[in-house]
Order: C-alpha cells, then structure tokens, then sequence
C-alpha cells in the first residue's frame, strides 16, 4: 500500500530467507510430502453408530435433536418450533420450502435486514456436512441469519453426518474459499468462574432435524 | 525496528512481581480453580481421542515444514487472499503496525471499532494506540471486556479475567454500564453482556479481529471462538481488518482438520469449540465489503534465525502449557509482566524482546517437563527454556555479576541434553525429602529464595522423556 509497508515486505522475506538459508533440503513439496500423518482420516464405526454418536454430542452441547423421514420433516420442524412456542422463523435463501410447516408465517433470509434478523423469533437452514465425533454442523453463508436470532433449526441428512473431522475436510474441500461456519451447540461462555453458560451473543437454542 | 510486547518494557523482574502476587489470596484461589477446571475437561477429552498423539505429530510436522518454507507461504497467502478481493498489509514491528491500523480506521471516518480477543493486539498495544487517536475499541469477548471496563490487565490466554470473581465483575459491569440493580449469577451478568453489546454490534461499522490460522492455498482465515461475538465482528461491520503474526500461516485447507481438533481440546477441553469461522477475502452479499489483513514481524523472524528455538513459533495459544505449570498456578498471569504467561511466556516474551529486557523469564519454571507434555505442538518447552538460560549468560557474561558467574556454571550443566535429564533426574532424586503431601515448601540453599515464595509441585516420578523412552521400547502402559 503505502512505500514504508513494501519495505516492510522484502525487510521480513530478507530475514526469513535468511534464517532459513540452511534448513530446506529438499524441495517445499517434497517436505509437505513427508509429514507424516498417521492420524485416524477415514470412518470406523457402522452409520447406525455414527448416527448415535452425533445425536449423543450433540444433546451434551444442550442442543436438541429430532429424528424424521423425508415424508415428515414438515411435521419434525412443526414439533420443534411448538417446543418453543415459535410461530415464524426467517430461512434461509438455499432451504427447500416444501419442508416448511404448513401455518408457519416466514420469510426468506434475502428479503430480511439485520434489524429483522435482529427481532427474528429463529431463523431455519440445512447444512453441507455434520460430523459426528465433535457434535459439529458445517453452514455455508448465511453468517448473519444463523447469528442474530435467539433460536437456530437446522436440517440434516444422514448421508452429510460422517464420522471424523478429517471426512468433513475431504468433502469441504470444493467449499474451501466459501464462507463457512462450524457450529457445535449453542453459543456459551465459561468466562465468569469457570461456570458455563449457553448463548452469549449467538442462539442460546439449538434444534438439529435429522432426516 | 522496536519490538514491543504489550506493557512487559515497564513490568518488574518476574521474581519480584511474583512475590508481591502471592500475597494476593483471592488471585490464587481464582486462577487455582480455573486452571483446575480447564485441566480436568482437558484429560478427559484427550484421553478419550485415541490418536492424540499422531495428531500432536502431524500438528508438530506441519508447523516446523511451513516455518522452513515461510517466505512460500506467506507469498501464496498474499496473492490468494488479494485475487479474493482482501487487502495485505505488512508491519516489521508493533509501530507500524498501529500506524497501519489507525489510517485504515481514519480512512474510512471511523471513531471506534469493535473488537474480538486478539493476543496479537494487546502485544502490540494497539487499544492505546488507538485511543491516542481518538478511536474507541469496544472490546467484546466477556473477559476481555471485564478487562476493559475494569481498567485491568488479561491474566491468561485463553481466560484473561479468570482472576475475577463474580462480585467482582458485577461491580464493573454495574458502574460501566450504569445499572442500578445487577444479580451475581454467571447467567445474569452474560445477559448483561449480551444486551449492552447488541447494540454496538449493529451500529459500529468497522470490526477488528486476530487469527488462529491464515490458509496459504486459499487466502483464507480462520477464528475459532465461543461466544459469537468473534462472528458478530467479522459478519456485521462494513470493514473488518485481522491482524496476525506470521506464523499464523498453515499451508493448506484441509491442514484445519489437525490443529481443529488439537486446538479446542487443550484450550477449553471441549471436542470442538461452538463456532469456526472461515472466510476467504470478501464474499459477495455476505459479511464485510472490505477486508484488510495486517500481517505482523515484530520479532518472530528473529526467533526463526535461532534454530534451537524457532519452534516457540509453532504455538497456536491454547494455554494448556499455563493450566498445567506449577509456577503459573501459583503466581497468575500478571507475575510474567507480559501478556504472553506461563511457560510460553517465559520463552517467548524475552525471543520478542532478543533478551533486552524479561531476562529473569527464562528461570520462571521449574522445568517439570508438564508444559511439553501437554503442548498440542509438541514445543519442547524445558528445552527452550535451557537454550535461553544459555542465551541470557553469554549475553550477561559482559557484566559479570555474581549472579551471571553462578549462572555459567547452570548454563554448562544444561547445556546438552544429556546434562540437562541428568540434572532433572538428580533433582527429582534430592528432592524426596522435603515432599509432603505432594507439594515442596522448602528447599536448601540458593533455591531456598525460590520456594520462600511459593509451594513447588514436586517432579513427576517420571520424566515425559523417560516415559516416551519405556514406551519405545515397549513397556508401554498407555
Ligand atoms: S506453547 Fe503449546 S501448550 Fe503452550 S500455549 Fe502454545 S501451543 Fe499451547
């Protein structure tokens, strides 16, 4: 940018090439090579297992689980919003709308400003992937929907739940430049005496449909 | 070029200040039961992570590969992040960093900011900077903002306000934000929290942020956090800028799937941490339409020239090293007169510094060997720690005081690694009989000094290094 800031520049590459004159011998690719990665990457357990395991990290993160078929996905999310005494919820743009709920009164996250978002009972979304061993949903864009709400519903397929954080990376991979937001329970806080406390600034309710 | 490490230029030796600190109970008692809590959730879910140990592996070799290929990364970084529509900016040292900062903030007619925890700012004392031009930071992590209103200093990477209790806090949240009736649950004063900054969070237009990683093959970011705060900063203003060391640098995306599962389990001993984010430059309908990332010297390629301890640049701040420390746990963060605590600190503040100033850090642990234990990136702490004590006595050899005198003769013993575990063994042998119930209270000698101001956990019967030696061979009982 400025002339002092590109001096800055080769002054810091200056002094790495140099401190690094007698440590590469071999080739940078060669080296990203050979770490070794001896780490489990790649699912051990039966789906029914896995399936389990997500739904077991998920509720000691105080989240909320329901279980669903494809035919009843209106009906699960009709049931969790009654949980909560919801009636309306803001969606997301990329949510399929033949699961909504008949009587639900929504809007689509385009047509919602922050101040809506802000004022918004909950807002509804599915994911790209869940991973089971963390109690994790992976969400693409809708940053702030996902947020500013005090109640979050997300949707998840069986097929997106795998069971390892490196599984997720390897079907993340196409959506590496997207923004992305890795969710495990609500927002919480052990700041004050080591006492931990759900929804600090994001959604203090979380609700995983499980299709 | 100065380097600057937060306030640690005005703080006083590490003896000093931990002798006037341990006076204070209530410190104590607070950073006791913190680093307790931390360190229980912690054993519990690396136990139950069957290849932890291939994980601290990977983590290790992936830091020590990107470090010798550094200038690469941070190339590709650059370009990446710029093609995606961000901004890089680079600062050799804390000044310019703040100045770079201050102009991107005065560009755009702002007067304050809202911020997320980043150790990389209190490093370069950037809220002073800024209020010295006239902006305000908001800070809005809830324990940096108990700092903040407080008009105090963090005490802990990872829980910089563990050292307040409840009351406490109560009464700065009170008088900060004028209220006239407050309860003391934790629940009552997050909502509080939650209500006062809602209203910055939608109104302040530019955010500021650190990094936990920065992506080489993308230009990506990645802040990990909690309490959503960091995702209200870096989604709601029309600005953001994130300021990161270069070490921040991981050479590719799927590189993540390591150190986020190393990370969260050290730093808050939870599986994973309730938010991720990632973004990659600015993202058409969605977050910030300008995004600025500083990338900061400040001393670290100095540290990557002195090949014995280069890798203090592979921490990724999990605080694991500061719950586990013995001298931390008694004397809290504040003794360490840097924002960087505990056995991190000791090393690091004085490799920022090159050894002009914290020279008494170095001997600010007992060399336990715990801190290398636990650290998700396999720093060999101890051995960095004797690699300096070194440092500070060839450097102190000019003045030749007693004390520097005393000091060769350490600096010899320790000076290879066969000394060094020999010296361990000796001192885990002669210290036997001044144990009782588990803590040492007096100890002989010159090292009587040290423990006339506090408890010393004893060594553990067995080194790290003996135990990992066992189990090569086979006598494992893991
Ligand atoms: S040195 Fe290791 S244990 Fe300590 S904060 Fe850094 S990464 Fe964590």
């Amino acid at each position: 940018m400025t002339e002092t800031t590109s001096a800055a520049r080769s002054a810091i590459f200056d002094r790495i090439q140099k401190a690094n004159s007698s440590v590469q011998a071999r080739s940078q690719v060669a080296d990203y090579a050979a770490i070794s990665r001896e780490y489990q990457q790649s699912a051990s357990k039966h789906r029914a297992a896995i399936l389990e395991t997500f739904a077991e990290r998920l509720r000691e993160y105080d989240a909320r689980v329901h279980q669903a078929s494809s035919m009843t996905v209106a009906e699960a999310i009709r049931i969790a919003l009654a949980e909560h005494g919801q009636h309306s919820a803001l969606v997301a743009n990329a949510f399929p709308k033949e699961w909504l709920p008949d009587g639900l009164s929504w809007r689509a996250e385009a047509d919602a400003e922050v101040d809506a978002m802000d004022k918004a009972e909950g807002a509804i979304v599915t994911c790209k992937v869940a991973i089971a061993h963390t109690g994790t949903i992976v969400l693409k864009d809708a940053r702030k929907l996902t947020l500013l709400p005090d109640r979050l519903l997300c949707v998840v397929r069986e097929d997106q739940v795998v069971e390892t954080v490196p599984e997720a990376f390897a079907r993340l991979q196409s959506l590496a430049t997207d923004a992305l937001t890795f969710v495990s329970g609500p927002s919480a806080t052990a700041d004050i005496e080591m006492t931990r406390i759900r929804g600090v600034h994001g959604p203090r309710f979380l609700d995983v449909v499980l299709v | 070029m100065s380097i600057r490490v937060g306030e640690a230029a005005e703080a006083p030796s590490f003896q000093k200040a931990a002798h006037m600190l341990l006076k204070d109970d209530q410190l104590r008692t607070n950073v006791r039961h913190a680093t307790d809590v931390i360190t229980q959730k912690r054993s519990h879910v690396v136990a139950e992570q069957h290849d932890w140990q291939q994980l601290r592996d990977a983590g290790s070799a992936i830091k020590a590969h990107t470090l010798r290929f550094l200038d690469h990364y941070l190339d590709q970084f650059e370009a990446a992040c710029t093609a995606a529509g961000g901004h890089v900016h680079w600062a050799a040292d804390a000044d310019e960093a703040n100045r770079i900062i201050v102009g991107l903030i005065q560009r755009q007619g702002g007067r304050e900011i809202i911020k997320v925890k980043t150790m990389t700012s209190d490093e370069i004392g950037l809220n002073r900077a800024l209020e010295a031009n006239g902006i305000h930071p908001h800070e809005t992590d809830l324990a940096d903002m108990i700092i903040q209103l407080g008009h105090d200093q963090p005490s802990h990477i990872v829980v910089p306000a563990l050292h307040k209790n409840r009351r406490q806090v109560r009464e700065i949240f009170m008088q900060a934000m004028g209220l006239k009736e407050l309860g003391d649950r934790p629940e009552d004063l997050t909502d509080a929290a939650r209500r006062y900054l809602r209203e910055k969070f939608l109104k302040v237009k530019i955010g500021f942020s650190g990094a936990n990683f920065l992506i080489a093959e993308t230009g990506g970011v990645c802040v990990v956090e909690s309490e959503g705060n960091g995702r209200m900063c870096l989604t709601l203003p029309d600005v953001l800028i994130t300021i990161a060391g270069v070490e921040k640098v991981i050479p590719t995306f799927r590189d993540l799937e390591v150190f986020l599962q190393l990370l969260p389990r050290s730093a808050t001993g939870e599986r994973m941490n309730p938010y991720n984010s990632l973004w990659t430059g600015v993202h058409p309908d969605e977050g910030p339409r300008e995004f600025h990332v500083v990338l900061l010297d400040n001393g670290r390629t100095r540290i990557l020239a002195d090949h014995e301890s280069r890798e203090t640049l592979h921490c990724i701040r999990c605080g694991a090293c500061l719950n586990t420390c013995p001298v931390y746990r008694q004397t809290g963060g504040h003794a360490y007169g840097s924002i960087y605590a505990g056995p991190i600190g000791a090393i690091l503040t004085p490799q920022l510094f090159d050894m002009e100033h914290s020279q008494s850090l170095p001997y600010a642990s007992s060399l336990c060997g715990a801190c290398y234990e636990v650290c998700p990136v396999k720093i060999n702490i101890p051995e960095v720690l004797i690699h300096l004590r070194g440092r500070v006595v060839r450097e102190q050899q000019s003045g030749a005081s007693l004390e520097a005198i005393g000091m060769k003769a350490m600096a010899r013993v320790f000076a290879t690694r066969r000394r060094f575990e020999a010296a361990q063994r000796l001192g885990r042998i002669a210290q036997w009989p001044f144990i009782s119930q588990g803590w040492i209270h007096h100890l002989p000698g010159m090292l009587g000094n040290w423990t006339a101001v506090r408890d010393l956990r004893p060594m553990p019967s067995q080194t790290f290094r003996n135990w990992w030696r066992g189990r090569e061979k086979g006598n494992s009982n893991d």
